[in-house]
């Protein structure tokens, strides 16, 4: 166990919302395909609410805090509340296209020791990128964002979010991490939006682009390991909690809902009317996900892919049943069952396999 | 060392968490764990204060522990603490940094 798993696991025991995620706005300058935001502006927290929330979170022993959007850095007081966010001490982590980061904000973001920035950049063609974000010319801006950020050594992660459009692209997205000496981290989850509306889950890979991932050692490290048979379902597992969603980690919306995750979006208060703290400890929502654990799991607690799989509680929320079963995810587990059945054939019976 | 002036890293981002201190450098992103000792020496290392004073002061007082043993050990941990990047050791006074941590409240799960 590593010493962040051990942190985050004392957090747990003492019901510290270790991390949360806040989104200080929803705008945005980029109009990406798959985003499940709508970006009209409803009514921002101002700065002055959304440094009470920090303050709130900082004293119920919050460390790791993630700024998000749309696009935090069009909100013109985003340094003013990044820096209110240091002075708390919290390990702050970006998430941004950054369009609107040059050498200046690079600099400032370096002065204030942000831990992480976040970039996505879905194809190292422009036509490809600039058409999932419908913004010509966004990743030559998006890429001078991280020569800006490493010029300053600040730690920097290029996230690349697969889906149909791009996904024969990612080798080259990953080869650019490495010219540029950033991490790369890809992720094949497409949400639906917020609101419930299915329509943009069209983006999400198909099977046999899902099974060509699961078997790039580049991305999953070691893949026998990776799409080996699940393990026997254990009395632990059982009584384990499904994720981290209400447990160490909650959301918050630029609107101060908040949710136990920004993928599990159930109302469980509004900072505006209670303290952060108060939904945190005492919202029947948040206490409802909270009391869920795996054997709670009407349909996933039986199922033989159990202990190796990735069952997302809010995905299975906007489906319709929080303790039901995620279909992206059991598509998932099944597609990597499937592979593990194939792997272990001997190479005769693989090729018979193939020939029917 | 011992007469030198201890500062908490303003880079650093902490929290209390169950008694002890968890601290993150931003730096290398290195996480720590400061047991109830570490947290007080951490909480107490102004810029303005010596090693020496907040051995005597703080950890002898609230640990009775002896003044020499808890020096050495003290001095150990500022040292590691140093080359980590999250304590600032000078033989003048530091920029004093105010930021100490305070504990979380008591869970109410």
């Amino acid at each position: 166990m590593s010493l962040m798993d051990e942190v985050t696991s004392r957090a747990l025991s003492l019901g510290i919302p270790f991390s949360l995620h806040l989104d200080v706005t929803y705008r945005c300058n980029e109009r990406c395909v798959h985003c499940y935001l709508d970006h009209d502006d409803h009514g921002e927290m101002t700065a002055d609410e959304i440094k009470r929330v920090l303050c709130q979170a900082a004293s119920a022993g919050t460390l790791i805090l993630t700024l998000s959007g749309g696009e935090p850095f069009l909100r013109k007081d985003f340094f003013d509340i990044l820096a209110y966010a240091r002075s708390l001490m919290f390990s702050v982590k970006i998430k941004t296209n950054g369009l609107l980061i040059g050498a200046e904000q690079a600099q400032r973001l370096r002065e204030l020791h942000v831990g992480e920035v976040q970039i996505s950049i879905y194809s190292h063609r422009p036509e490809v990128h600039d058409g999932i974000t419908k913004v010509r010319g966004s990743l030559d801006r998006s890429l001078n964002a991280i020569r800006f950020l490493r010029s300053q050594g600040l730690t920097t992660v290029i996230a690349c979010p697969l889906m149909r459009a791009n996904i024969s692209d990612y080798p080259e997205v990953q080869a650019l991490a490495a010219e540029l000496g950033v991490a790369f981290t890809m992720d094949p989850t497409i949400t639906p939006k917020i609101d419930g509306d299915m329509s943009i889950v069209q983006h999400r890979l198909a099977r046999p682009e899902i099974a060509q991932i699961f078997q790039d050692s580049t991305l999953v490290g070691d893949v026998h390991e990776f799409c080996k048979p699940a393990g026997p379902t254990t009395d632990d597992l059982l009584e384990s909690v499904p994720c981290s969603a209400g447990h160490t980690s909650v959301y918050v919306s630029p609107y101060g809902e908040v949710f136990p995750c920004v993928q599990f979006p159930i109302t469980c208060g509004n900072v505006r009317e209670q303290p952060l703290n108060e939904i945190w400890y005492h919202s029947d929502q948040m206490n409802r996900v909270r009391n869920i654990r795996v054997k709670d799991l009407h349909t996933c607690s039986g199922c033989d892919h159990l202990s190796g799989c990735t069952r997302c509680p809010g995905l299975a929320y906007m489906e319709g049943d929080m303790r039901g079963p995620s279909s992206a995810d059991c598509e998932k587990s099944q597609i990597k069952a499937g592979l593990a059945h194939i792997d272990t054939l001997p190479a005769q019976l693989q090729l018979v396999q193939i020939q029917l | 060392m011992k007469s030198h002036y201890v500062g908490r890293s303003q880079a650093v981002a902490a929290r209390m968490m169950g008694g002890e201190i968890v601290v993150i450098s931003p730096e290398d992103s290195g996480l720590f764990t400061l047991n109830p000792v570490a947290s007080c020496i951490w909480n107490s290392a102004d810029g303005d204060t010596t090693l020496e004073q907040i051995v005597r002061d703080k950890v002898c007082t609230e640990f009775e522990v002896p003044f020499d043993a808890a020096l050495e050990d003290a001095a150990t941990f500022v040292n590691e603490g140093s080359e980590h990047g999250i304590l600032l050791v000078s033989e003048q006074p530091l920029p004093r940094n105010p930021q100490a941590v305070l504990p979380a409240p008591e869970a109410k799960l």
